[in-house]
Order: C-alpha cells, then sequence, then structure tokens
C-alpha cells in the first residue's frame, strides 16, 4: 500500500546551476499520480533549467529527482534510459524532427521499443493522430503545418509510447486564446483517459487555473521555490505578495505605452 | 545653435528660468546637459529650476533624453526642477522614464545584484567578494581551461562517433536508410556540376602554366606529366575537399545547429536515442563514401581540362598525350588519391556535425557554427595533404 501511495516524482534538496552561477537552490516537492502538476514563476526563474534536470538533459548540482523511488542521477546510462522511456516530453516549440514527415516523427519511438509490425505501427500512429486531432496530416512536414498543430503532433509523438509521465514546456506559448485553450481542454482529456501524471512548466495564467492540481513558485529573486499548492487555494489563501502580483498579473502595475502617448510633437 | 535652442533668465532671485525653443527632436541633434550645469556652476546660488517651452518648441525623445540627464543632476544637486510650463506629453513622459528610472534603480537593479551576490555566495560561502578585474595570468588561465574542455568536448565526440560506428557494424544501431540514401544524393549528384567545373579549370590551368615552362625547351607534351601526377595524387582530392567542405560541411553544421536550436536534437536525447548515431553516423559515412568516389570523378576532369588546352591551344598530338598520361599516372597515385579523399571526407563531415552539435541556441550561433565548420573542414584539409605527403616521400610512394 505504501509503494501504491508514493509519489511519482520527488525532488528532493534540489540545487540547480551553470558552473559558479547558482539558478535555483533548495527545491523539494513531490508530484502525486494523475496528478496535474504546475511549475510556474517569472521569466527567467529557472523553471526550463528545473525541466532539463527533470526530463535528464542537465545533472543538478546537489540533490535528488526520485521517479518512483528511484534516484535518476545516480543510476547509470542504462537505468536512467529505461527511466526515461516513462516520460513523453512536448518541447516549448514542439521540436519535431523536421526531416521526418508528422507520420514518421510519431512513428519513430514505436519502431525504437516495440516490436510492432510496420502496419501495426502504423496503425498506432494513425490512432495517436486521430487523439490530438490531426488525422490526415500525417504526410505532412512539421514546416507545412501551423505553430498549434505543430504542438498537437508534438503531443501526439510525445504520447506515441503511453508514457506515464508527460512534461510539458510552456505548452501555451506561441497559440491564440482558442488553440491554448484547446490544447488544455487536450492535457485534461489526456490525464482522464490515460491517467498519466503530467508535469507543465508555464506562466499562463488562464492554463495554471485551467488545469493545474498542485503546483510549485518559483523566485527569481530568492532563487528558490516560496510556495507550493493548489493554483486557486494560491491565489485565495497566499500572503507572499510576488505570489500574489504573479497570479493577478501584477494588477497594480499600469502600461507605459498607454500614459507616454504618441513621441513626435510638432 | 545656442540662442536658438535654450535661454536662460535669472530675473527671479534663486531661480533660474530656462526657455526651450525651436527643434529639439533627435534628426536635430542633442545639447549637452553641460550647457545647464556650467550655468549652475557659476550661479551657485540657484536652488530651483523652471523650465518653459515657447511656442515654436518641436521635439521627441530628444528632448526628454536632455532633460532626464538634467533632471537627474538638479537631484544630486538638491535643485528643484518644476516641469509645469512643458507640453503637458513631455511631463508624462520625464515623469514615466523618471518612474522607471527610480524603480530601476531601487528594485529592479537592486535585486540583480542582490541575487547575484546570493547565487555568489551560494557558490563560494567562504569567498563572497568576487574578483573585480582579471590580470593577464587569469585570463591566460581562463582561455587554457576554455580550451581544454572544447578537445575534451571533441575527443567525447569522436569517441561517441567511435563507438556509433561499432554499432553499426554490429547492427545493433537504429539506421534510417532513406536519410543516408538523401545525404549520398547532396553529396554525390547535386555537387558533381561543381566538382566537374572545378577541376576541369584546375585541369586546364595547370596544362597552361606548365606550358609556359616546358614551351623553352620543346617539352610540351610532359604536360601530360604534370596534369596527370598533379591532379590524381593531390589535387582532385583537395579540390574536391574544400567544395565539400563549403557544400556539404557548412550545411550540415546548419542544419544541426537549427535542430540543436529547435530542441530537436534534446528530443532524441529524452527519447533515450544517441543524436550521434541518429545524425552523424549517417552524414558522415555518406561523405566518407563519396569523397572517393568524387576524387576519381575529379581525376577525370582534371585530366580532361588538361587534354582540351593541350590539343586544343597547344596543338599537341591527342593520342600521344593520352598515352603519357597513361604512363604518368601510376596505380600507386591514384591510391595515394583515394586516401587523401578518404581522409578528407572524414575530416569534412566530422568538422561540419561537430560544430553543429557544438551551436549555440540561437540565430547567430548557426552562423558561427557553419563559419567554423569550414574554417576547420579547410584548415584540417592543408594540414592532413602535409601529413599525407610526408608519410607517402618516407615511404617512397
Amino acid at each position: 500500500m505504501d509503494h501504491l501511495m508514493r509519489p511519482v516524482i520527488e525532488v528532493r534538496n534540489l540545487d540547480l546551476g551553470y558552473g559558479d552561477y547558482v539558478v535555483m537552490h533548495d527545491l523539494n516537492f513531490s508530484v502525486d499520480k494523475g496528478n496535474i502538476f504546475i511549475v510556474m514563476g517569472v521569466n527567467g526563474c529557472g523553471k526550463s533549467t528545473l525541466l532539463k534536470s527533470l526530463i535528464g538533459l542537465k545533472p543538478p548540482e546537489k540533490g535528488e529527482v526520485l521517479y518512483s523511488g528511484k534516484s535518476f542521477w545516480d543510476e547509470n546510462e542504462i537505468g536512467q534510459q529505461k527511466i526515461m522511456r516513462r516520460f513523453g516530453v512536448l518541447y516549448q516549440n514542439g521540436a519535431l524532427w523536421s526531416s521526418l514527415t508528422i507520420q514518421e516523427n510519431v512513428a519513430l519511438p514505436l519502431q525504437l521499443y516495440t516490436k510492432l509490425s510496420s502496419r501495426q505501427i502504423q496503425e498506432v500512429v494513425s490512432l495517436k493522430l486521430s487523439l490530438v486531432g490531426l488525422d490526415g496530416f500525417g504526410d505532412s512536414f512539421p514546416s507545412g503545418i501551423s505553430g498549434g498543430m505543430r504542438k498537437r503532433a508534438s503531443l501526439a509523438r510525445a504520447i506515441a509510447l503511453d508514457p506515464d509521465i508527460i512534461f510539458f514546456d510552456e505548452p501555451s506559448s506561441g497559440l491564440d486564446p482558442i488553440n491554448a485553450r484547446k490544447l488544455d481542454d487536450l492535457i485534461l482529456e489526456l490525464r482522464d483517459v490515460s491517467g498519466a501524471t503530467i508535469v507543465i512548466v508555464t506562466h499562463e495564467l488562464a492554463s495554471i487555473f485551467a488545469v493545474g492540481d498542485n503546483s510549485v513558485f518559483l523566485d527569481a529573486e530568492s532563487k528558490t521555490m516560496i510556495a507550493t499548492g493548489e493554483p486557486k487555494a494560491l491565489l485565495a489563501n497566499s500572503k507572499d505578495p510576488r505570489v500574489i502580483q504573479f497570479l493577478t498579473r501584477g494588477a497594480e502595475a499600469s502600461l507605459p505605452g498607454q500614459q507616454a502617448g504618441s513621441l513626435n510633437h510638432e | 545653435m545656442l540662442p536658438e535652442k535654450i535661454s536662460f533668465d535669472y530675473s527671479i532671485p534663486k531661480t533660474l528660468l530656462i526657455k526651450l525653443n525651436g527643434d529639439w527632436r533627435i534628426s536635430a541633434g542633442f545639447l549637452s546637459e553641460s550647457t545647464v550645469t556650467s550655468e549652475l556652476a557659476s550661479h551657485p546660488d540657484i536652488r530651483q529650476i523652471n523650465l518653459i517651452a515657447s511656442q515654436d518648441l518641436r521635439w521627441d525623445s530628444g528632448l526628454i533624453s536632455f532633460l532626464l540627464k538634467l533632471v537627474r543632476e538638479c537631484v544630486q544637486k538638491d535643485i528643484q526642477v518644476v516641469r509645469q510650463e512643458l507640453p503637458q506629453e513631455a511631463q508624462k513622459l520625464l515623469a514615466l522614464a523618471l518612474k522607471v528610472d527610480k524603480k530601476s534603480i531601487s528594485s529592479g537593479v537592486a535585486a540583480i545584484v542582490e541575487a547575484k551576490k546570493n547565487s555568489r555566495l551560494l557558490s563560494h560561502p567562504n569567498n563572497p567578494d568576487p574578483v573585480v578585474s582579471e590580470s593577464f595570468l587569469e585570463r591566460f588561465g581562463q582561455k587554457a581551461l576554455e580550451i581544454t574542455e572544447s578537445l575534451r568536448l571533441e575527443i567525447d565526440f569522436l569517441g561517441d562517433l567511435a563507438v556509433c560506428f561499432g554499432r553499426l557494424i554490429r547492427g545493433k544501431s537504429y539506421f534510417r536508410w532513406d536519410d543516408f540514401l538523401l545525404i549520398v544524393k547532396r553529396c554525390g549528384v547535386d555537387t558533381l556540376l561543381l566538382v566537374s567545373l572545378i577541376s576541369l579549370l584546375v585541369g586546364m590551368i595547370l596544362a597552361f602554366v606548365g606550358s609556359i615552362q616546358l614551351k623553352m625547351f620543346g617539352a610540351q607534351i610532359f604536360i601530360a606529366y604534370i596534369v596527370g601526377i598533379a591532379m590524381v595524387r593531390v589535387l582532385s582530392a583537395v579540390m574536391t575537399g574544400i567544395i565539400m567542405s563549403g557544400r556539404i560541411g557548412a550545411s550540415f553544421a546548419a542544419e544541426l545547429g537549427m535542430m540543436q536550436t529547435n530542441e530537436e536534437i534534446d528530443a532524441l536525447k529524452t527519447l533515450g536515442v544517441s543524436p550521434v548515431e541518429f545524425l552523424v553516423v549517417p552524414r558522415v559515412l555518406a561523405v566518407v563514401i563519396m569523397m572517393p568516389i568524387l576524387t576519381i570523378y575529379a581525376d577525370l576532369m582534371g585530366v580532361l581540362g588538361g587534354f582540351l588546352i593541350s590539343v586544343g591551344m597547344l596543338h599537341l598530338n591527342p593520342v600521344e598525350y593520352l598515352n603519357l598520361t597513361q604512363k604518368a599516372v601510376k596505380l600507386n597515385y591514384v591510391w595515394v588519391g583515394l586516401i587523401h579523399g578518404f581522409v578528407f571526407g572524414v575530416i569534412v563531415a566530422v568538422a561540419g556535425c561537430l560544430r553543429g552539435m557544438q551551436c549555440e541556441r540561437n540565430a547567430a550561433g548557426v552562423g558561427v557554427a557553419t563559419t567554423s565548420a569550414v574554417v576547420t573542414g579547410i584548415t584540417g584539409i592543408v594540414v592532413a595533404t602535409a601529413i599525407i605527403t610526408f608519410i607517402c616521400q618516407v615511404l617512397g610512394v
């Protein structure tokens, strides 16, 4: 029972940095199975660096990242790859392999890690593309489809192997409000039907409140996490002005352009 | 210029009235704030400045920039600046600039300084005071460390490549034939026209230059020797290598650099696929296979170039020319040329892929990677030519 209750991801005393430069320190949080967990904070606070450390692209300076109790960075290469096979990652710009068609992009993980025949792979690819609403676009190249479609194609690739953890890096960036909303709905549906644990790195308030079950707030000035909890509860209960300012879009701030008017006066 | 734009009035005690006239737009040029500060220096009793705009004042950021510097100066000297008689928009802009200024000093910059201080404290708990300026030795040491790190990464890359080729030979690697054939086409068919043109011209140039000297001895027919030996042993491979470096090496660096920028390489890593195995191996293999083939083709084109000049312009006997070429070019020379081609292929492909994989994640980084790939490729070709020539000399080939 204890094993079943264990969080899927645990971050313990994590310090992140580049050489002498410390990006974040003393990060401690955990993500429960089936939760949608938000990593939020202002631009440049270290969200993406944290994500890189979670998905195995950047070793931390100190601390541990545990997946179902196994410390990722203490594993050898084979052990790390085994854990990484549980991930699906949707990158900020989609990161679809440009020389492959959408279909080939989604098929590649299946070709690498399953023993399915090419016909069976084709069927699975078709299913995944249908799930993200891209059935019929399989033969297009990434450069030939819109930004929103690229994101969805990337999501189809991320879920190709039915991962139990899916990471999203700024999923709404570059999307119009309608497509951003559609992607949020897709994320919720995905969680509901697959039971996957989802980690989203974002600063889009609409998405944060729409999908987040739990969250951590990274602060750029103190270089650590300063709040954790359900986003709506944080907005209602947090006493920290930095958290409130972020979650209310810095409500008191005014736009300089509106005050200034035109710059040329004859 | 001074009377047109600014005038001073001391009629009110302890107050300086500054009247702003004429064109204060950026296009009209800036007036230094020292014009005013020198006035203040000569009247130390001034405690207030009243700014007054005349009817004909035309302004944009040029005026605000001047006023901002002036206000900052006055704040330091504890002089009050009255701005009510400036145009309303100018007042607002100035207030905004001062607000941002104040904010950035009080919170933004201070926060960054504090954050940097914290990060340094965290990194060096016993040494919170960072070194401000670096001495020559420190810079030298820093550079040496950078070079060592860069060498380590290059050796790491070559090691990875060797491991991936080992896996390919054992049939354990994921190899996309479609990608490989596409790269072969790019290296071969798409480069053929350029290789033809350059090799033909080099053969012609050699024939021309050789004929000038040989004519003096009446031995023009020996042009066949010069063209044949030079092209087959070295020149075809060198010219093909340089073409490939500029065309293929640069394109590899740009492609992989863009993939690095677009996180496509990260996506491969998180999928557990080695980017070297997936992206670099097919490229290196394609170039290494195509380079010797292109070198042989360039040999033929070079000899053809020499033949055309010798027969067409120098009126030598074509049969005799071809016979002498056949006599001059020994099989060993062809092998030497092929080895050159093979080595240059490795250099060009590895340089292009390495620079692409090392590319920084921005547009400028892609430019730097491309340039660096070509420079590394060509330098490598010249160095390798020297080494191979020396070895051949020692071996008597």
